[in-house]
C-alpha cells in the first residue's frame, strides 16, 4: 500500500481522444459492465456494506460500547457474540458495523474535497498553461517528493489525532495526483479544435471552460478518484493504526486492529477480522474501479 | 545526454527546497506552544518571552525559517524533546535498518514480479493468468500493517517459527544479516514490506509484456522462426528499462511507506522513530526523520532517471 | 477540374451589412507576423524561434474565393488562426471591410468574430464529442446573446442548410455521423453567427471524393446564397484550383507567389510553384513525371536559409539568391488581376542570369 498512491497516477485514465458513444456512452458502459461479474458482484459488495455501516444502529445486535470485564476476549461464535470480543468484553460484530462508519466516511469524504480542490486546481493549470500551470504545477511536485504515506504521517503527526484532522490530512495527501490528472486531461482538451471553434465565437473563458472542457475532463478525473477511494481508505486505517485517527472509545477498523494487536496471543482469529473487514472493503474498490476503468475505455 | 542529467540534476533544486519548507511548516501546524511546554508551571510571562528570544521564536517566519535552514545544511536538525539527544544521529542510525530491508524487499519483489508477470503474460487470460492478478490485486489491496499481524499470528504464534518483533538481543549494534540468528528477525519484516511492490509490479510488468506481445515487430521475430522462449526474451529486455525505473521508485516508496511495517515489528528503523515521535508528540524528532525520508525520496528519483536515461536509449536522444 | 472558364472578376453584390463599400477588400492582411519560441536548455531559456508566419500580406475581396497552398509545415494553420485572433499575433494589422481590427480605434474583437468564422478540418477534435450537434451549432448565438430557444431553431435551421434533416441529427452525437456529416455540423456552426468571410482550413481534406465533391458543392452553393467571402486553404492543388479565384502560395512562412488562379496554374512563375504544379498527378499516364519535381524536406522554420528561402531545393539557384531576399511587390496596392512572384527571375536588374533586363526610364 505504501506506493499505491503514486502507482494509481500510472493507471490512471490517459485521456485517449474523448471520441465516444455519448448518447449511449453510459448505455455502452453499462453494457460493457452487465457481463463483468466480478465487478457487478464487487458493486453489489459495497452497496451491502455502506448499507450495514448506515443501519449499524438497527442492525448491531448489541451497543458496541459497552463493555464487559466478564466476556473479554471470547472467541469466534462464543454464544451470542458471533465475531467473539475484543480486549475489553465489547462485541466484535457490533464494533465492525460502527467501525464501518468511520472507514467509509475516511474513503469517500477525502476523495471528493480533493476531487474538487485538486480538479480545479488541474483545470486551472491545464487551461491557462505557462505561467499558471508552472505555478501550481510545480508546488504540486513539492508534494510528489513524500511518499503518500509519509506524507500523511508527517501531516497528521504534527497536527495530532481526530477525525476533522485525519480527513484534512487525507484530503491534502490526495490532492495532487488528482491534480495532475485533471491537468492532463484539460490540457488535451484545450488544444482541441472544437475549443478553438468556441473561442472563435467570442465565448468567455468560463463559458468555455464549463460548456467544454469540464465535460470532457470529468469522466477521466472521476474514473481515477473512484481509485483512490480504496487507497484513502488504507491510508486512513494506517493513521488509525499509528493513534493519528479517532480516539479510542469511538469503533475505527484501523484502532481495532491496533488495540487488538495486544491480544493476537490470546485470540488471534479475533484479532485479525477488522484487518480482514479493511481489506474486503480495499479489494471490492480497486476491482470496481478497475471495471468502471475498463467499461469506460473507450477504446475497449 | 549530459545536459539531460544536468537539467534533471538542477530541477531537483527546487524541490528539495520545497521539501524543507513544507518540513518547516510542520512545526508550524502543530498544535500548542513548544515554549509553553518547556516552561515549568509557575514562570511569569517575561520567562516566557526571554525563552522565546533565546530560541528564535520571537523573529517573523520567513526569518526562523532561513536560520533553521543554515543549520539543517549543517546537519544540525535540533534535540528530541523525548530522549534530549541529537535528532541527527537518532535518524541516521534509523535509517540504515530501514535502507537494508527496505533494499532486500525490492529486490525480492523485483526478481519474483519479473518471473510472476513473464508466466501471467505467456498466456493471457488463461489460469496462471488470473491466479497471478489475484495475487497482485490481494498485495496492492492489503493493508500492511495487518499483513505483518497476520504474518506475526501464523509464524510466531502458531509455528513459533520466527520471532515475533525487534532485532534480537543485540539490537541493531553488531547485527549480522549474514547469520541466521539475527536474520531472522528480519524475514517478516521483509517479507510484509515485499508484498505490495509485488503485486504493483507484478501487474505492470504482465500489462507492458502483454502489449509489447502484441507488438509488429514480435511477429516479424515469430516469422523469422525464433523459439515462444526467445521471443520472450527479447519482449522482457524492451520492459527492463521501465522495470529498473520501477523498481528504484518501489525502493524509494518503501523508505518512505515503512512506518506501519517497523511498527507492527518493533523494527527500530525510521518508521519505528517516527511511531515513537507520534506518540511523544515528539515534533523535533518527527520532522527531522521526514525531512531524511522525503530528502532520500527525491534522491533515489534522481538516480532513478539517470540511470533509466542510461539504459533507455530513447532518452539518451531527447 | 479544368472545365472553369477564366473566372469572372468578383462583383460583390449589395448587403446591409456592408461598410466599406463594394470595393474595399474584404479582409486587407497587413505585415503580419508569427514567431514562436522554442525553449530548450538547462534553464529553459528562449534559444530561437520558429518563423511560422513570417510578414505577410494580401487581400480578399468581397465575394472572391482565395485559396491557400504551400506544403504541410509552411504556416498555412498557423495564419487561419492569425486572421482568427485564436494566436496573438507579434507584428502586423487586420483590416476588416476598412476598420482596423483589435486595436483602440478600430472593430472590437467582438465584431471580427461575428463577421469572421472558421471551418476546422474534419478530425476528431473539431466537435464537442459530449454536445448533441444542435447544441455545438447553438452554442455561438448562445454566447452572442441569443435565447437559448431562439439558438436552437437557428441551429435546427442551419442544419437543414447544409443539408443534414435537423428532425434526425439534431440530437446526435458526432461519433453517431460519417466524416461528410460531421464536415456538415462543421460548416452549420460556422455559419451561425452569419459570418461574412469563413475561413476554411483542410476543410475537406480528410474527406473521401465522393463527399469532398459534395461538400465542395454545398459551399459553391452557400457562397452564393449568403454572400461569402472564402479563404480556402488546402494542401490538395486540385481542389483549390476547383473553387478558387485567386492563388496565394506559401513556402517557409512567406507568400512566393499570388494571383488569379488560371494564371498560377498555366503560367507559374515561381520555380516553387512550378515544382509544386509538377507534383500533381496528371490525368495522363504519358504526362507523369518520373522524378520528383521537389527533392527532400522543406528546410527547418527554426533558421531559415539566407536569402530567398527556397534557394535550397531551387534548380535555377545562383549566388544572388543566397545573398538578398527577392521582394513579393506591393501586394496591397497591386490589383487583383496582378500575378506576382517572390523570385529574383521575374524582377527587372536583380541580378539572375535569367532576370528580364531592366527596363530603362
Amino acid at each position: 500500500m505504501t506506493d499505491a498512491l503514486a502507482n494509481s497516477l500510472a493507471a490512471a485514465p490517459v485521456q485517449s481522444a474523448p471520441a465516444a458513444r455519448v448518447r449511449s456512452y453510459w448505455g455502452g458502459v453499462w453494457q460493457r459492465l452487465r457481463y463483468d461479474y466480478v465487478t457487478l458482484f464487487c458493486i453489489a459488495l459495497i452497496i451491502l456494506i455502506v448499507l450495514s455501516a448506515v443501519f449499524a444502529p438497527w442492525l448491531a445486535p448489541f451497543d458496541p460500547y459497552k463493555s464487559s470485564m466478564a466476556h473479554r476476549l471470547r472467541p469466534i461464535g462464543y454464544r451470542q457474540f458471533l465475531l467473539g470480543t475484543d480486549e475489553q468484553g465489547r462485541d466484535m460484530l457490533s464494533r465492525l458495523l460502527y467501525g464501518g462508519r468511520v472507514s467509509l466516511l475516511m474513503g469517500i469524504v477525502p476523495v471528493l474535497l480533493a476531487t474538487l480542490v485538486g480538479g480545479m486546481f488541474g483545470v486551472v493549470a491545464g487551461y491557462y498553461g505557462r505561467k499558471v500551470n508552472m505555478g501550481i504545477m510545480r508546488t504540486m511536485d513539492i508534494f510528489f517528493a513524500f511518499p503518500s504515506v509519509l506524507l500523511a504521517v508527517a501531516i497528521s503527526g504534527s497536527l495530532g489525532g481526530g477525525i476533522t484532522n485525519q480527513m484534512l490530512t487525507l484530503t491534502v495527501v490526495l490532492i495532487p495526483p488528482i491534480c495532475r490528472v485533471a491537468e492532463t486531461a484539460t490540457s488535451q482538451v484545450r488544444n482541441m479544435d472544437f475549443v478553438d471553434a468556441a473561442r472563435a465565437t467570442g465565448a468567455s473563458t468560463t463559458s468555455i471552460l464549463f460548456t467544454h472542457v469540464l465535460i470532457n475532463v470529468m469522466s477521466p478525473v472521476l474514473v481515477y478518484a473512484s481509485t483512490l477511494v480504496s487507497i484513502s481508505i488504507i491510508l486512513a486505517s494506517g493513521l488509525s493504526f499509528l493513534g493519528l485517527g479517532v480516539s479510542p472509545p469511538t469503533a475505527d477498523w484501523g484502532l481495532m486492529l491496533s488495540t487488538l494487536r495486544q491480544s493476537i496471543y490470546v485470540q488471534p482469529l479475533v484479532s485479525a477480522i477488522p484487518g480482514v473487514a479493511i481489506l474486503v472493503t480495499s479489494i471490492a474498490f480497486n476491482l470496481v474501479s478497475d471495471g468502471l476503468r475498463q467499461a469506460m475505455d473507450v477504446k475497449a | 545526454m549530459w545536459l539531460y542529467a544536468l537539467r534533471r540534476i538542477i530541477l531537483t533544486i527546487p524541490i528539495l527546497f520545497g521539501v524543507t519548507v513544507i518540513c518547516f511548516a510542520l512545526v508550524q501546524i502543530a498544535p500548542g506552544d513548544p515554549i509553553q511546554n518547556l516552561l515549568s508551571p509557575t514562570a511569569s510571562q517575561a520567562d516566557a518571552e526571554r525563552l522565546r528570544a533565546a530560541y528564535g521564536l520571537d523573529k517573523p517566519l520567513p526569518v526562523q525559517y532561513v536560520i533553521w535552514l543554515g543549520k539543517v545544511l549543517v546537519g544540525d536538525m535540533g534535540m528530541s524533546i523525548a530522549n534530549n539527544t541529537p535528532v541527527t544521529g537518532e535518524v541516521l542510525r534509523a535509517f540504515t535498518n530501514t535502507i537494508v530491508i527496505a533494499m532486500i524487499a525490492v529486490v525480492i519483489a523485483f526478481i519474483l514480479s519479473t518471473i510472476f508477470g513473464v508466466a501471467a503474460a505467456y498466456r493471457s487470460g488463461g489460469l496462471v493468468d488470473k491466479a497471478i492478478t489475484a495475487v497482485a490485486v490481494f498485495g496492492i489491496s492489503v493493508p500492511t500493517f495487518w499483513l505483518g499481524v497476520i504474518l506475526v499470528i501464523i509464524f510466531a504464534v502458531n509455528l513459533s517459527w520466527l520471532p515475533a518483533t525487534g532485532m534480537g538481543a543485540g539490537g541493531s549494534k553488531g547485527f549480522d544479516y549474514l547469520s541466521w540468528s539475527d536474520f531472522r528477525f528480519a524475514v517478516m519484516p521483509i517479507i510484509a514490506l515485499a508484498l505490495p511492490p509485488l503485486g504493483i509490479m507484478t501487474r505492470t510488468t504482465r500489462s507492458s509484456l502483454s502489449e509489447i506481445l502484441n507488438q509488429d515487430f514480435v511477429q516479424t521475430l515469430r516469422a523469422k522462426g525464433l523459439s515462444e522462449f526467445e521471443v520472450m526474451v527479447h519482449a522482457v529486455r524492451n520492459i527492463m528499462p521501465a522495470a529498473v525505473a520501477m523498481l528504484g521508485l518501489q525502493l524509494g516508496y518503501l523508505i518512505g511507506g515503512s512506518v506501519l511495517v517497523e511498527t507492527v515489528f518493533t523494527w527500530p528503523g525510521t518508521g519505528y522513530l517516527l511511531n515513537k515521535a507520534i506518540l511523544t508528540r515528539d515534533i523535533p524528532l518527527l520532522q527531522g526523520t521526514i525531512l531524511v525520508l522525503a530528502t532520500a525520496f527525491v534522491l533515489i528519483n534522481l538516480v532513478v532517471d539517470l540511470a533509466q536515461s542510461l539504459i533507455d536509449p530513447r532518452i539518451k536522444r531527447s | 477540374m479544368t472545365q472553369m472558364a477564366l473566372s469572372p472578376p468578383p462583383v460583390a453584390a449589395e448587403d446591409p451589412r456592408d461598410r466599406g463599400g463594394p470595393a474595399q477588400p474584404m479582409l486587407i492582411v497587413d505585415g503580419i507576423r508569427k514567431y514562436f519560441p522554442i525553449r530548450a536548455g538547462v534553464l529553459n531559456r528562449t534559444v530561437a524561434e520558429v518563423k511560422a508566419v513570417d510578414d505577410i500580406s494580401f487581400y480578399v475581396l468581397k465575394g472572391e474565393t482565395l485559396g491557400i497552398v504551400g506544403e504541410s509545415g509552411c504556416g498555412k494553420s498557423t495564419l487561419a488562426r492569425l486572421l482568427m485572433h485564436l494566436v496573438d499575433r507579434d507584428e502586423g494589422h487586420l483590416i476588416l471591410d476598412g476598420d482596423l481590427v483589435g486595436e483602440e480605434t478600430g472593430v472590437p474583437l467582438d465584431g471580427l468574430r461575428r463577421a469572421l468564422q472558421m471551418v476546422f478540418q474534419d478530425s476528431y477534435s473539431s466537435l464537442n464529442p459530449r454536445l448533441p450537434i444542435e447544441q455545438s451549432i447553438a452554442y455561438g448565438p448562445k454566447v452572442q446573446g441569443a435565447s437559448s430557444k431562439v439558438a436552437k431553431a437557428q441551429a435546427r435551421a442551419l442544419m437543414e442548410k447544409v443539408g443534414l434533416k435537423a428532425n434526425l441529427f439534431a440530437q446526435r452525437y458526432p461519433h453517431e455521423l460519417s466524416g461528410g456529416q460531421k464536415q456538415r455540423v462543421n460548416i452549420a456552426r460556422a455559419l451561425a453567427l452569419d459570418p461574412r468571410l469563413l475561413i476554411l482550413d483542410e476543410a475537406v481534406s480528410a474527406l473521401d471524393k465522393s463527399v469532398e465533391a459534395q461538400v465542395l458543392n454545398l459551399l459553391e452553393d452557400l457562397k452564393k446564397q449568403l454572400n461569402l467571402t472564402y479563404i480556402f486553404i488546402s494542401h490538395d492543388l486540385h481542389v483549390v484550383r476547383y473553387i478558387s479565384d485567386r492563388v496565394l502560395v506559401m513556402y517557409l512562412g512567406q507568400v512566393v507567389e499570388i494571383g488569379p488562379v488560371d494564371q498560377i496554374y498555366e503560367d507559374p512563375q515561381h520555380p516553387y510553384t512550378q515544382a509544386l504544379l509538377a507534383c500533381r498527378l496528371s490525368m495522363d499516364p504519358e504526362e507523369r513525371v518520373e522524378a520528383a519535381p521537389l527533392a527532400g524536406d522543406p528546410p527547418n522554420p527554426v533558421n531559415p536559409p539566407s536569402g530567398c528561402r527556397f534557394h535550397t531545393r531551387c534548380p535555377f539557384m545562383e549566388d544572388v539568391c543566397m545573398a538578398k531576399a527577392p521582394g513579393l511587390g506591393d501586394v496591397l496596392r497591386s490589383s487583383a488581376d496582378d500575378h506576382l512572384a517572390a523570385c529574383h527571375m521575374v524582377h527587372p536588374g536583380s541580378g539572375h542570369s535569367r532576370a528580364p533586363l531592366p527596363v530603362r526610364a
